[in-house]
Formats: C-alpha cells, structure tokens, sequence
C-alpha cells in the first residue's frame, strides 16, 4: 500500500465548547481523489478547516504525508497542503489584483522568479495574461474561481483540500472548473480532498468517498457504488437515491 | 491617456493601480460638494506654499501708526493692534494650520489603525487591554484632554501638534478595529494565514489596506475638529506663542476690540470656519467615493 497523504485517527472536533465532528477516521492514499459528502452541517468543511489549522480546537490526530499536524497554520505545511474555498466571491481580497494575489505566496517563503511563475500559473489554469492585473470585481465567478486554484497551486503542494470548489458556480462554469481539477490533478500528481454535497461531481473526480452524518462517518464506499448503488449504510442510500441513483442490494 | 487608465486588462500593476486612482477622482468629480471642499483645501494648501508671494505684507511688521485701521484697499482685512496687516497673517496662518492638520494626521492615523487591527485580528485579551486603554482616551474630552498634556509639556506648536495626536487616534483605532473584525474571519485572510503568512504579514498587508479608506474619510472629517481644537488651543495661549500668526491666537488677541474693531478677531475667524467647513465637504465627498459600503449600495 502506498504512503497515506492524510491519515486522520480517533478525530473530534469542536467549536468552542460545541462537538461537531466526532471520531472521525480514514486515510487518503497518495495520489487519490477522495470526496466528503453529506448534508450541510455535517461536518465535512469543518474536517478541512481542522487539517489546515483554521479549526484548532480538536483532538485525536492528524498527519499529511506522514508528518503530524499542529494545531495551527504553518510555514512549512504551507508547502505541502493547500486549500480551495467554497466562495470565490469571499477568498480573494477585494484591493490586490490578480498578480498581487499569486505573487503573495512566492513573497512569503522567498521564492524568486515571481514573474514566470505568475504567468505560467494563469497558463497552467487557463486564464488569459490580460487578467493578470485585474481586480477580483472585474472578474467572473467561474474566473475568480480559476484564481483561487491558482493561488492554492503557486507553493506546489502535494495535497490540495477543496471545499465545495464548484458549489457557488453556475452549471457550466462547474463543468470548466472540474475539468480543470482532473487536469491538474492528472498532470502535477496531486492528491485530493474534496468536500460536496454534489454526488455527480464525485463520481466525475473521485475515486473513494465517505459519507458523513451528525458529524460521524457513516460509510466509506468506492466511487462505483455510485454507478451501481451499491451502499450499505441507509443514509447513504437515502442521499444517493435523493440525487436521482437506481439502488441495488448492496 | 484615459483610455489607457480605463483599460479593461492593465498590463502592469501600476496601471491598474493608476486606472483605480483615477476612476476614485472622476468619482469625487461628480460631486460637487466635494468639489467645493477640495478647491478650499488646495487654497489653503497654495497658500501655505507660496506664502511670501501672496502675502503683501510682513505677517510680523509692525507699524503702530496704522494700528486697528478697518478694511480697506490697502489692507483687505484691515490690522490689527500692532499695525500689522491682517490679510498677511492670515494667509502666513495657512502654515502653521496646515502643518498642525497634516502632522497630527500623520501621528495620529497610523497609530490609530495599527492598534485597532492589532486589536480586532488577535482578539481575546489583547482587544481587551488595548480596547481598555482607547476607551480610557475616548472617554476624555479632546481639548480637556489636548490642556492637560499641553499645561505638562509645555505650550508651543510641536507640543500642541503632539497633545492633539494623542487625543485624536482612538476614534481611528474604534474604526480600524470595527473594520478588522467584520473581515478578520473572511476567506482571504484565512487563504493567506494557510500560505504561511505571519500575523504581522496579514495585518499590515492584507487588513490594514481594507480599513485605509474609511480611516482616510474620517481623518479628513475630523480636519475640522482639529483645526478647531488648535484654534482654541492657540485662543487660550497654550498653542503657536506670538508673534505666530496662528489663526486661533489672532482671534484670541482680537477678542479686546471685538466690539469696535470687530475685524481683528473676524477675519481669522472667517478662515476657520472657511477652511473646516472645506475639509468636512472633502470628507463627505470621499466618503462617498471610499467607503466600500456605502460604494456598493449606489
């Protein structure tokens, strides 16, 4: 079996003094794509913001490729494990264009050659060099969106967390933007993990998916469960039947 | 030109910064209030620069035999009790109103914004301590307050300049730290703390921008509050010493003739006014134009 890229063990989460994810386990596999999904609520943003040290209230234990987590964000994690946001309205800052958002990365760890890493990173995400000095307003929300996986990309990590990455587009620019994932995903060997509520989305990137409730893991299933139906927690047949799935014994 | 600094794609960072820059002034053109503030500001600015060519008099010379002489051709604002021609103090006032506004906003402004993103970024007990000493500032009456720190140090210009800094930034960091927490939480700054950004980073690069325009607006609304405050300063001898043709002082000298030479006290009076009611269109204006709240609902 191969090295896990994010091993999560006995995790439990809370806000303040309010649980919301409880013993939480699985291992994501280098190179893999693997999906939570559940209903809002549930819990899976907030496994996300525990990885990366925006949720530090947990306890249990984390590690990303092999080394355990803090409870904080740091310098050297930075290099390695990246997120997408949910809003691409909210996770660029409103005064810096486009060019400042991607060079900020590269300034903080003193990396140098900013200007071709800049303009291979917008070539890499499909976005023209005219956007480069735009403002997050004079951009749509399939572009900002582009932006942001850029911005995630800039430190070349090897795992990447996507929160809803598609969820606040419109339909045809949630088709650009997963087709871009599988790209890059495909290209630079990246590892995925992706929260949604959207089972289509997960059969199309994922190869593995857990779902969750009330902030357990109920089920971890294979991807081809979705194709076949073939799950056995009865939540579970609940959301994929919801989402217009044919069930089949499991 | 403006077709360049109105172009949809810049090519570098200083052309959309410029194209920004630009649309903010055609923006505070079509006010026309701000228009007005502006125009008195930029008087008051070519004023203090130029000084010794508009002034037709020595702003200190004193001639006693045309002492509290009224208005006139020769001396448009009349003299004072000294024969010095009030015309040329005033316009020499212009410096040393000048200098206080932009000294104070120099102090006063950067003290204020870093202290209150400090305070709303960390939160917890270091929004309670530094929280606990602004409201410990506010809660004093400015030219209370701008007294006693001059009646300890001493009066004069610097220390007036000084007195009134102090009493100034806690109304900026109040707003810096309001502004702070409504973003604090949002999802660029948790983007750039996961890049490995430090806390100085964040504040200084990526807070202290956002809460820049409303702290810009609100020094400049708080202008006319200054320049009053100077004014009263210098009215109670604790600000500019004579011969300074401080504008407050000039009124406070004139103050013994008001009833038979009502110019010498007047027509400073008259530049204070002039010159707070500018710089509060000005901040209206801009207001208007800055404020990212205000800007989204027109």
């Amino acid at each position: 079996m191969k090295k896990a890229a994010i091993h999560l063990e006995d995790l439990s989460i809370s806000y303040g003094k309010t649980p919301v994810v409880f013993d939480v386990e699985f291992s994501v596999a280098e190179g893999e794509s693997f999906a939570l999904v559940g209903e809002s609520g549930s819990g899976k943003s907030t496994i996300l913001r525990a990885i990366s040290g925006l949720a530090p209230d947990w306890t249990g234990k984390i590690s990303v490729l092999g080394k355990p987590r803090g409870h904080a964000p740091d310098r050297a994690f930075a290099k390695t494990c990246q997120m997408v946001f949910q809003d691409p309205y909210g996770s660029l800052h409103p005064r810096k264009t486009v060019d400042d958002c991607l060079a900020e990365p590269l300034a903080v760890h003193g990396i140098g050659g900013r200007d071709t890493r800049v303009k291979d990173m917008l070539d890499a995400v499909g976005l023209d060099q005219r956007f480069r000095f735009r403002f997050p307003h004079q951009l749509s929300g399939g572009q900002r969106q582009r932006v942001a996986i850029a911005r995630a990309l800039m430190l070349e990590p090897r795992v990447m967390l996507l929160d809803e990455p598609t969820s606040a587009l419109d339909v045809s620019v949630q088709a650009e933007i997963l087709n871009l994932l599988k790209k890059l995903r495909r290209e630079q060997g990246l590892t995925y993990l992706m929260v949604t509520h959207n089972l289509p989305v997960v059969s199309f990137l994922c190869d593995r998916m857990a779902v969750m409730r009330h902030g357990r893991v109920v089920e971890i299933a294979k991807v081809d469960a979705l194709k076949t139906g073939r799950l056995a927690n009865p939540y579970s047949r609940e959301l994929y039947a919801a989402s217009g799935g044919t069930l089949q014994p499991a | 030109m403006i077709d360049w600094l109105l172009d949809d794609s810049p090519t570098s960072r200083l052309q959309a910064n410029l194209g920004r820059a630009w649309r903010v002034w055609t923006a505070l053109l079509r006010n026309p209030l701000a228009v007005v503030g502006a125009l008195i500001v930029l008087v008051l600015v070519v004023m203090a620069i130029f000084a010794p060519l508009i002034a037709p008099y020595s702003p200190v010379g004193q001639d006693l035999a045309n002492r509290l002489m009224p208005p006139s051709a020769e001396h448009w604002m009349g003299t004072d009790e000294l024969g010095r021609d009030i015309y040329s103090r005033v316009v020499y006032g212009a410096r040393i109103t000048l200098l206080i506004v932009t000294m104070v906003a120099v102090i006063a402004a950067p003290i204020g914004l870093v202290v209150g993103a400090v305070s709303g970024y960390f939160g917890g007990w270091v929004d309670r301590v530094l929280m606990g000493v602004t409201d410990i500032f506010l809660s004093m009456p400015k030219l209370i307050l701008a007294l006693a720190f001059v009646a300890a140090l001493g009066p004069g210009i610097e220390n007036a300049i000084i007195a009134i800094a102090i009493t100034a930034w806690p109304v900026y960091a109040r707003i810096a730290r309001a502004e702070t927490i409504t973003f604090r939480d949002s999802e660029f700054i948790s983007a750039v703390r996961l890049q490995g950004a430090s806390a100085t980073r964040v504040i200084l690069r990526h807070v202290l921008p956002l809460c820049a325009s409303s702290t810009i607006v609100r020094v400049t609304l708080d202008m006319a509050g200054i320049i009053l405050t100077a004014a009263g300063l210098g009215f109670l001898g604790l600000g500019a010493q004579p011969p300074l043709p401080e504008w407050g002082a000039m009124i406070s000298r004139g103050r013994n003739f008001i009833l038979d030479q009502w110019w010498v006290a007047t027509m400073p009076g008259f530049a204070i006014i002039l010159v707070s009611l500018g710089f509060c269109f000005l901040g209206d204006g801009l207001r208007d134009v800055l404020d990212p709240k205000q800007g989204e609902k027109q």
